[in-house]
């Protein structure tokens, strides 16, 4: 078990992996597979104060290599959901699970809102997950609403477990089997009452029974049941604590501004934060 | 009495006909987050013992129980209460939210 998981290999992260190694509590840091923090995209960072004029990636390489110096260890995957029992933290990646006694979420800020239906049909047709309801829709339709890196993968195990998938994604995916008929759609509703019966996709409906929206991480919300949000974002207090007991955020993923300086600052106090409660329970 | 029990359809259907909550976790051995909230479903049988049946149903095993109750996404916690289904919780949810249904279930 380690003393602490940390949910994003981002500033905030890595900044409070940095924190909670330094005041020696050994930390996981998961981050999302075959994706980039888009940070490490930009080709120069002017505000980050002593230090202008690096590139996003050269600074993520950086921020990276602290850590990991520092001892943390690093972990690729997409975590599907989160769980609290006696006073340990349970993380679904994939179809591992870790454990850890606290819990940082520095997964940064949601790309996109959900689609028309989803919520509503989540867990009746909608999943986020296909290693783990595939199985369910063996022989069945469905339809795979591509938004990340390696959704092509898991339509890839959808149709060799024997689905019959349609793949839905804005642009057209990469290692995508070829008998896998793609649709180019960006704008999409789930259809359905109590269960899924179709899809709708630039107007056209495709019947199915099941539909798998994957993308590159799943919401803080979604992930934890319970975790207070306001205006999309995740509530926290100065110390970066939630709502949950042993739940800490930091980073984008609490708001505004999404700056790298003020995600290293919240990442160190989570950290912190973090570290002190771990030495009050061990006092 | 009540340590956790794999049903069969048979030990299901007996489990169900003598009435009273009976709690049923449908999940499968590769799907991560049904073996995440496994401690927690041990933790409800714990809990509940003597007052409700809580068992697992390992949907590959027996997808026919699985297709009965419609079950489109796991973990999905079943409770039924003398027969009927109750409610059902689909996804990973926190300990309290099962220890909270199956409470009114027994209500």
């Amino acid at each position: 078990m380690y003393d602490i998981l940390i949910l994003g290999a981002g500033p905030a992260g890595l900044s409070a992996a940095v924190a909670a190694q330094g005041r020696g509590k050994r930390c996981l840091v998961l981050s999302n597979p075959g994706t980039q923090n888009p940070l490490s995209k930009a080709p120069a960072i002017h505000n980050y104060l002593g230090l202008p004029g690096l590139s996003g990636g050269e600074l993520m390489e950086r921020f990276l290599r602290h850590a990991l110096d520092m001892g943390a260890e690093l972990r690729t995957g997409r975590a599907l959901s989160a769980m609290a029992l006696d006073e340990a933290f349970y993380l679904t990646v994939g179809s591992e699970v870790c454990q850890g006694r606290k819990l940082i979420l520095a997964g940064g800020v949601q790309r996109g809102q959900k689609y028309p239906g989803e919520e509503a049909l989540l867990g009746r047709g909608v999943s986020y997950c296909a290693t783990c309801d595939g199985m369910l829709y063996r022989k069945k339709p469905v339809v795979v609403i591509g938004r990340a890196k390696d959704a092509p993968l898991e339509a890839n195990y959808l149709r060799e477990i024997g689905c019959q998938v349609t793949y839905l994604s804005p642009t057209q995916p990469v290692g995508l089997r070829e008998d896998i008929p793609y649709l180019r759609a960006g704008c999409v509703s789930v259809l359905g009452e109590n269960t899924v019966t179709g899809v709708e996709a630039e107007g056209a409906v495709l019947p199915c029974d099941g539909v798998f929206i994957l993308r590159e991480s799943v919401a803080p919300a979604d992930l934890l049941p319970g975790l207070a949000v306001e205006d999309g974002y995740i509530a926290v207090n100065r110390r970066m604590e939630t709502n949950l007991p042993g739940v800490y955020a930091a980073g984008d993923c609490t708001g505004k501004p999404l700056q790298i300086a003020k995600a290293v600052g919240e990442g160190l106090i989570a950290g912190e934060a973090a570290a002190e409660a771990l030495e009050a329970e061990n006092a | 009495m009540s340590e956790l029990i794999h049903f069969d359809q048979n030990t299901f259907v007996e489990a169900l006909g003598a009435g009273g909550v009976v709690v049923v976790d449908f999940w499968a051995t590769w799907c991560g987050p049904c073996r995440m909230i496994a401690p927690a479903i041990e933790r409800l049988a714990e809990e509940f013992d003597g007052k409700a049946t809580v068992g697992k149903v390992d949907v590959d095993q027996e997808g026919e129980l699985a297709a009965a109750y419609g079950i489109m996404s796991i973990p999905c916690v079943i409770v039924f209460k003398d027969g009927q289904e109750f409610r059902r919780l689909v996804g990973a949810q926190p300990y309290s939210s099962f220890a909270d249904l199956i409470r009114s279930a027994l209500e």
